[in-house]
């Protein structure tokens, strides 16, 4: 309220008589990246050394100007400072651009004086609505592809696991809301519980850069923030409903905000999906159904002072696994590898069946702020996370409709920090986190316990500062410390206790022998310091570089420490190793980034040394009744990863657009001089777009186009197959061709009164029907991926 | 001072939070329900004489291989009743799984194939689900000559393809599914 009081007192006392002086200028003030005005934005008037404050609508007037130079020096809590100035010789009116930081990751866009990005020198990529919305009907994983140097690894077309530099998984932190994910995110299969819909922007920010989060972000974060709060009395929503041609999908959200100016402010938000089964140029993908259903509830109140939110998200996935992925041993592997269809295919359903995951993940968060006079900002947040995981096999008898894997992950996590700004050129932040977590493994599943029972405890402790040197150089660095204890109650087959060896090393360990099974409870802690320096330096209006080092590390998660068993639907025994020990990243990045009216290129080079690196890989044969397993085993090894993303933007004319995504990335296995496996081949991404004035129309065609991964390890074995008395090798290495893929997107937004439109959208993704396996879909070895699909989505914003 | 006792607030309401959360109660062992541990192919001839051939593999998934055995002699030029058993003997007592397969024949199929010096064996199926198509439970097995080192692949695969080409004449070709046991037993005609 101050700053507008004593804005006006000075627009009032704004007075100066020369020659020819009653011009009049007109200012509209908006943001550089989407165009909505910038309100309560403060204007200095040079030549007159006066203030003025731009209204709700982002406009400014100043009358009884004089013809001659006009300088003003627009500033706003959450924007660069800009300097500009007009000649004035007659009345003039102007819109004036400025850089306003909503990517900010503040739950708090009002307070003034915080830093625009959470790190200045780490390499980041900001995607807002209007990229999101193309993916409404789709999953968060598809959406983040947009992102240089972000691809993904799937299991069929539902379940979309995001990969940065090619890492994904636990490499990776997923916040939503400034929650930190917890949805046992170890597994490939297990796809990221954000509904996509219920985010108003996404940062990924590739590294450890941000500290802030955690320390064991080997491959990145990915930051989901809700929208934006202004202080404003106001009611706005919007509504979608789309609809696609493969899988006969439909989908609807809708979303209402209810804002006032003293900084009440509460959302709903709730989407539906539901889609069938999935098709390949030539067939059905049988099973690959899905459904969806998400719920959201903000509100709270944001003052520059003081605050509070509240957020409750709940998010249910249904998702059928495609039926012939299903197999009973290595044999059915290897029919499927060589027979070119799917050996089931049946006619098109809406049908969910075995094998199939239903997953629902709550997440519940208090946070409230307050702000003190001259020393900073103190936030405390406490948040409750419950996913319950449920996979269905196919099972027989009375065992039919029983889950197969059912998983309860409950955390509760309490954290604050501490933003001290009063010094405008210096920054210090503190953070404190503590974590409680239990995982419950049901054993009425009849199945053994893929991940054990356990509680976990985390505590982390960091402290970032920023430092502006001048105008064009900014340092930072920041320092964080990680505790963190697993505490396990897991059975173990006598037999695999012996030959994994632990009865030597770890026979303290054992509570209870049953027998053929062992009772365990191995405690495990964990030590982990991460640190991350860098800078920003900006040259001038077009050139600007950031470096950046950081060294973090990840304890192992409970699937790497732990598993045991038969993996189903990879046909392979997969152990863990209760001897693996932390992986440790050195990680150094550099972009080069250059900006023009017409063109504009960011560089984002990395080089990621990994110790201890953990992975996957086959090691021999068990025999079973079931027939002959491969061995998987979790060992560590020397790694590096490396690579370059290029984004390049060019504006061709007022009409059409030209832009292009490449990423490169190779990761090897230093110890063992050959390739990590799952690294995503080279890609490129170019597109034209055409944009008319008229209904705000564009289309836009895109070429994807995916080279074949050269660089893999050959993890190919050798098996002997009973019922034809040979001995044949399995295939599981070689990754399939390279392809292409041509999607075409078009929209026109219709004004349906002064305050609502209506957006149409039509996509065709793949347009030419191309068939194609990915490298990064476990389901490659069964059957294609998706043929053309076209989509039609309304938008209705009011 | 304000900021250091919310911290401090926090810090304690979280040990306080750990500190309650129980951790005394073990879990509850989990025998595994569907695990097919043993497959037994029961041979008897006119005159009452038994042969026994199993595959028996008490830890699952684990690491120890299955343990073949045979009991009693094959005689040659004879035929034999055979009927097989699936069996889980994780479980206490052990479960019989052969009746899941015989409920859900439909779903069902065994599958006998030599591989080596078959000798003239031959085995015919004497069961049939309730669309006429084979189960493979029950069957009649056919000694062959005098020979040593013949094997014999036993596998029950689910959700076979009972109509496809050849599959009813226990021709695995076509069948597809799942494989659910896959033994094999070796054993001489005397």
């Amino acid at each position: 309220m101050k700053p507008i009081i004593i804005g006006l007192v000075m627009a009032i006392s704004c007075f100066s008589y020369s020659q020819n002086c009653n011009y009049t200028f007109l200012g509209e003030l908006k943001d550089f990246h989407d165009g909505t005005p910038i309100e309560s934005a403060t204007i200095y008037i040079k030549e007159s050394d006066t203030y003025l404050i731009s209204d709700f609508d982002g406009k400014f007037k100043i009358e009884n100007l004089c013809a001659g130079t006009l300088t003003l020096t627009i500033s706003h809590a959450n924007c660069e400072t800009k300097t500009v100035s007009f000649e004035i010789n007659s009345d003039t009116f102007k819109t004036i651009l400025i850089e306003h930081h909503i990517e900010e990751l503040m739950e708090v866009s009002v307070i003034a004086h915080v830093d625009k990005k959470e790190t200045k020198t780490a390499q980041e990529t900001v995607l807002k609505e209007h990229t999101l919305k193309k993916y409404s009907a789709l999953s968060i994983g598809d959406a983040l592809k947009e992102v240089a140097g972000v691809s993904s690894i799937n299991t069929g077309s539902s379940i979309v696991k995001p990969m940065i530099n090619g890492m994904h998984s636990s490499r990776l932190i997923m916040l939503n809301n400034n929650v930190r994910l917890q949805d046992q995110d170890w597994g490939i299969e297990h796809a990221p519980n954000i509904d996509v819909n219920a985010a108003s922007q996404i940062s990924v920010i590739k590294g450890a850069g941000a500290l802030a989060y955690g320390g064991d972000a080997i491959g990145g974060v990915v930051v989901v923030n809700p929208d934006r709060v202004f202080l404003k009395d106001t009611l706005f929503g919007k509504t979608t409903l789309s609809g696609q041609s493969n899988g006969r999908g439909y989908s609807a959200n809708t979303k209402l905000n209810k804002y006032t100016k003293k900084g009440w402010f509460a959302s709903v938000q709730g989407s539906l999906k539901q889609n069938g089964d999935f098709e390949t140029p030539d067939y059905v993908l049988t099973n690959t159904g899905s459904n969806s259903k998400g719920f959201t509830f903000r509100g709270g109140k944001q003052n520059f002072e003081s605050g509070f939110e509240v957020f409750y998200s709940y998010l249910n996935n249904e998702i059928g696994i495609l039926k012939a992925s299903h197999i009973g041993n290595i044999e059915d592997l290897v029919s499927a590898i060589n027979s070119l269809e799917p050996l089931v295919i049946e006619d098109f359903s809406y049908d969910i069946n075995a094998p199939k995951q239903d997953v629902t993940h709550q997440l519940a968060k208090a946070m409230y702020y307050k702000r003190f006079n001259n020393f900073g900002k103190v936030n405390l947040q406490y948040d409750y996370q419950n996913n319950q995981r449920l996979e269905y096999d196919i099972r027989v008898g009375d065992d039919r409709d029983k889950a197969a894997l059912d998983l309860k992950l409950q955390t509760h996590t309490l954290s604050s920090d501490i933003v001290l700004d009063a010094l405008s050129d210096y920054k210090l932040k503190f953070g404190i986190m503590g974590r409680y977590q239990n995982n419950f493994a049901n054993p009425d599943t009849g199945v053994r316990r893929l991940i054990p029972d356990y509680d976990k405890f985390d505590f982390g402790i960091y402290a970032t500062t920023e430092h502006s040197l001048n105008s064009k150089m900014t340092l930072d660095f920041g320092l964080r410390y990680d505790f963190n204890r697993i505490d396990a109650k897991k059975f173990y087959f006598t037999s695999r206790w012996e030959e994994r060896g632990y009865d030597e090393d770890f026979s303290d360990l054992i509570i209870d022998d049953l027998g053929t099974q062992l009772l365990v409870n191995p405690v495990f802690d964990y030590h982990n310091f991460s640190t991350s320096a860098g800078f920003n330096y900006q040259l001038n209006e077009h050139h600007s570089f950031i470096g950046n080092y950081s060294l973090s590390s990840r304890p192992p998660n409970p699937s790497e420490l732990f598993s045991d068993g038969l993996h189903h639907s990879a046909a392979r025994i997969e152990l863990g190793d209760l001897r693996l020990t932390k992986e440790t990243s050195n990680r150094v990045s550099a972009s080069y980034i250059y900006n023009s009216k017409q063109f504009n290129l960011t560089t984002e080079a990395f080089y990621n040394h990994i110790n201890d690196y953990m992975y996957i890989e086959p090691t021999g044969i068990e025999q079973t009744i079931r027939g002959a397993f491969p061995v998987w085993q979790y060992l560590q090894t020397n790694a590096e990863l490396y690579g370059i993303d290029l984004s390049v933007n060019y504006t061709i004319n007022e009409h059409f657009n030209f832009s292009n995504k490449t990423s490169y990335t190779v990761g090897n296995d230093i110890e063992n001089d050959r390739s990590l496996i799952n690294i995503p081949a080279f890609n490129t991404r170019n597109s034209i777009t055409y944009t008319n004035d008229w209904k705000q129309f564009s289309a836009s065609l895109t070429s994807d186009w995916t080279f074949e991964q050269t660089k893999y390890p050959d993890n190919n074995f050798e098996t002997y197959i009973a019922s034809t008395n040979e001995t044949v090798l399995v295939d599981i290495s070689t990754p399939p061709s390279a392809y292409q893929l041509l999607n075409f997107y078009s929209e026109v937004t219709l004004e349906t009164s002064d305050k609502t439109n209506l957006n149409i959208a039509l996509s065709v993704n793949n347009l030419l029907d191309t068939n194609y396996r990915a490298y990064l879909n476990r389901l490659r070895y069964f059957a294609d991926d998706m043929g053309r699909n076209i989509m039609l989505q309304l938008q209705y914003n009011y | 001072m304000k900021t250091i006792k919310h911290l401090f607030l926090s810090i304690l309401s979280l040990s306080a939070l750990v500190s309650c959360s129980s951790d005394d109660d073990a879990p509850k062992i989990v025998n595994e329900e569907e695990v097919i541990t043993t497959v037994r192919l029961e041979l008897t001839n006119a005159f009452g004489d038994i042969v026994v051939l199993q595959s028996q593999d008490l830890d699952g998934e684990g690491p120890d291989a299955p343990v073949y055995t045979m009991e009693g002699s094959i005689l040659a030029d004879t035929e034999y009743v055979g009927e097989i058993q699936f069996l889980n003997e994780l479980e206490n007592p052990a479960e019989d799984i052969t009746l899941e397969v015989l409920e859900e024949a439909l779903d069902h199929q065994v599958f006998y194939i030599y591989t080596t010096n078959n000798a003239g064996s031959t085995v015919t199926y004497t069961d049939l689900d309730s669309d006429g198509n084979p189960i493979g439970v029950a069957t009649t097995f056919n000694s062959g000559a005098v020979s040593t080192g013949n094997t014999l692949v036993v596998q029950l695969i689910h959700e076979p393809n009972k109509t496809g080409s050849g599959v009813s004449d226990g021709d695995v070709t076509n069948a597809n599914g799942a494989i659910d046991a896959n033994v094999t037993f070796t054993y001489d005609v005397n």
